[in-house]
């Protein structure tokens, strides 16, 4: 029985026709690829997240939540208080001309809890560890090290995967929660020690406009990228050897390109989607 | 004959448009060392990794204790693999490589992970380098590091991808001199691919020869030696070497070669003379110096033989781990015996030579420990019409001590 491709090949307009058919194909065979991958990366996250549970996992949750949590605070922090600062310096500008320069405090803080602070902190914490997490699972699959741990009967999604998934659950909400701390004090300097907004006025905004929904569902989307920016990223390490564009060290760059690239897209895209769903 | 532990019928393995294992039958025997011999690129590393279940046929059957490997339960094998290219984790220390499976897959408690992995690294001699990365470590302790965590779990079977390579001929036979003993000792069932013809020979019950897809050759190494197929000049005859890399002697085929050569020209019932010479307790040696004190010590003696028999037209070849075989042409008995007594001679006047070898393997070794070490020779006459081996084996039973250090001190050679 010959091969579905060669099957294709034989039916497979000839000439002209051929040209004019070569679009849709190539379309179609992108558009099936990509539901393939989906449909593997989540049957991939299914498979991990349920051997989060298994025994032996509770101290390689704690290194992973050192390396992606506590190892990307000072990044977030920074980012979180331009992000802050310059959100009020732009806020202020256009709510003076209204006269609602008052309302500073209200403007910035949901911005940032509703919004920025979840999409934000999953962005930058895909730059720093989401990246690092697909070169480190790819190297390790280009030298067998990954077949090792078969070998050795420990399953690779139990000891390098399922800890960054509970990791990633865990540490990004609470980085979200930083960000949105940090920024708050950089709408604070820009908006009332930089602008003279009154102090008391910003604050008790801020107070008075914030509800618990506006952060847990803050929460939820931090939750949601975390899940994600995680399965992008080990996905594109741990199938590495199986790009078909590239092989060995070019894979892992190509793939840690992917994964980043894929992994922001997403973020937005899910941004939107939850937020229909929250709101 | 016993029933094999593990034995592929039919097994084909495709990659694309190349059919990588054709048909291959095969059966490995449990408590044997089996090796895999065959060019590059023939499928050895695919063949033994359908073993350890790191991929699947596309064809055929896989039978462990005549039951398909797909209805036993993984933890009823107890299978450890050595890759090729070592396949550390950069990220954990040795020790804490070493230590992985234990971790992992027992329960057991940190002090007994601590002993057995220490045993281990001392057995391979990386107890200083517990504590370093695979990168700060040099190429041949990453393999020692990949061997001590193959063997950490006590595995019924071993699968060895090219142990030695990027290893220097001392250390080659280190490591082949250590897969046998260890499997002498544990009892495991050892399947290694290798290049190192005739090396391997030494220590293997089993040779599969693997060419053109298929298992062309299972046997043991003596019947390997009569096989005559095309499989032995492509593949044999190019990985064996003119000269054997460890010792400087002819290989194994030289060797018979350049006795039919000299030998078969001569009249009818032309006489030669075959000396046998056996370095005693290096198994006590490998323990207590290390394995690669032990190759250098062979090494050695090699190089000495070869410098007193070479001159007067004898040649050398070694005959098996500790055994060097000397064939002295146109040589009757009595001048043979008179040769090899000139030999005792100069090696126990020339105190250096035996010193020599001492030296050589304290060289390669940390440990001031005394060791023991005797050498043994002993002589037979043959001729053409008679088997080489008959005639070796005469001479085995003719051996006598002809040099032995008790304790190894400087300056003290008997």
């Amino acid at each position: 029985m010959a091969p579905p491709e060669q099957d294709k090949e034989k039916e497979a307009p000839k000439g002209p026709a051929r040209l004019l058919a070569e679009p849709f194909a190539l379309t179609g065979r992108k558009a099936i690829s990509w539901i393939d991958n989906m449909g593997a990366s989540t049957i991939f996250l299914m498979r991990a997240f349920v051997k989060i549970f298994r025994p032996k996992q509770f101290f390689k949750i704690i290194e992973q939540l050192y390396y992606i949590g506590a190892g990307s605070m000072l990044i977030i922090m920074l980012v979180g208080l331009f992000t802050g600062m310059v959100l009020g310096l732009q806020s202020y500008h256009a709510l003076v001309k209204f006269g609602s320069e008052g309302a500073l405090g209200t403007l910035v803080s949901l911005s940032l809890i509703r919004e920025l602070g979840p999409v934000l902190t999953a962005i930058m914490i895909t730059a720093r560890a989401g990246s690092a997490i697909t070169a480190e699972i790819g190297s390790q699959r280009i030298s067998e090290q990954l077949d090792a741990l078969k070998t050795m009967r420990i399953d690779p999604l139990r000891f390098l995967i399922s800890p960054r998934i509970a990791a990633s659950i865990i540490s990004f909400p609470l980085l979200t929660a930083l960000f949105d701390v940090i920024g708050i004090i950089g709408g604070y300097i820009s908006g009332v020690v930089l602008l003279g907004v009154n102090a008391g006025t910003y604050l008790h905004r801020v107070q008075s406009s914030v509800e618990m929904k506006d952060i847990t569902d803050g929460f939820v989307k931090a939750m949601v990228f975390a899940v994600i920016v995680t399965t992008v990223c080990c996905y594109q390490g741990y199938f590495a050897h199986m790009r078909t564009d590239s092989h060995g060290a070019r894979a892992i760059g190509r793939a840690t390109t992917s994964a980043v690239v894929l992994s922001c897209v997403l973020i937005l895209v899910a941004d939107y989607i939850v937020t229909s769903l929250l709101i | 004959m016993a029933e094999p532990l593990i034995e592929f019928k039919d097994v084909t393995k495709r990659f694309g448009e190349k059919t990588v294992l054709d048909r291959v039958n095969l059966e490995i025997y449990e408590g044997e060392v089996t090796t895999i011999i065959g060019l590059s690129g023939s499928g050895k590393t695919v063949l033994l990794k359908h073993i350890i279940g790191l991929i699947t046929p596309d064809e055929g059957t896989i039978l462990f204790r005549g039951k398909p490997i797909t209805d036993v339960k993984k933890s009823d094998i107890a299978m450890s693999y050595m890759f090729q290219g070592n396949a550390l984790f950069d990220f954990m220390t040795v020790y804490d490589n070493v230590a992985l499976p234990l971790r992992e897959t027992t329960n057991l408690s940190r002090p007994e992970v601590k002993r057995r992995v220490m045993t281990r690294l001392e057995q391979t001699e990386l107890a200083d380098a517990a504590r370093k990365y695979p990168s700060e470590i040099s190429g041949g302790m990453q393999k020692r590091a990949a061997l001590a965590r193959a063997l950490v779990t006590d595995p019924q079977i071993v699968l060895f991808d090219e142990p030695t390579t990027g290893q220097d001929p001392v250390r080659k036979n280190a490591i082949l001199s250590m897969i046998s003993q260890y499997q002498r000792s544990f009892g495991f069932t050892a399947i290694l691919v290798s290049h190192e013809i005739p090396d391997v020979y030494f220590i293997s019950n089993r040779i599969l020869a693997l060419y053109g897809g298929s298992i062309v050759f299972q046997g043991s190494p003596e019947e390997l030696e009569d096989f005559d197929h095309p499989f032995k000049r492509e593949v044999i005859h190019s990985l064996e070497g003119l000269q054997k890399e460890l010792t400087g002697l002819h290989s194994r085929r030289q060797f018979k070669m350049r006795y039919r050569d000299q030998l078969s020209g001569d009249a009818i019932g032309a006489t030669y003379s075959v000396a046998v010479f056996t370095l005693e307790e290096l198994d006590t040696v490998a323990s207590r110096l290390g394995h690669e004190a032990a190759q250098e010590a062979i090494k050695s003696l090699g190089v000495f033989l070869d410098k007193h028999f070479g001159a007067i037209g004898g040649f050398s070849t070694r005959h098996s781990m500790n055994e060097y075989v000397t064939v002295l042409p146109a040589t009757d008995l009595a001048e043979a015996e008179g040769i090899l007594g000139n030999f005792i001679r100069d090696f126990q006047v020339q105190e250096q030579a035996i010193l020599d070898i001492w030296t050589a393997a304290q060289r390669r070794s940390d440990s001031e420990e005394c060791v023991a070490l005797t050498m043994l020779a002993g002589t037979a006459q043959g001729n053409p019409s008679q088997e080489l081996e008959s005639v070796i084996d005469l001479a085995k039973h003719q051996q006598k001590v002809i040099a032995r250090i008790r304790c190894i001190t400087q300056g003290e050679s008997r």
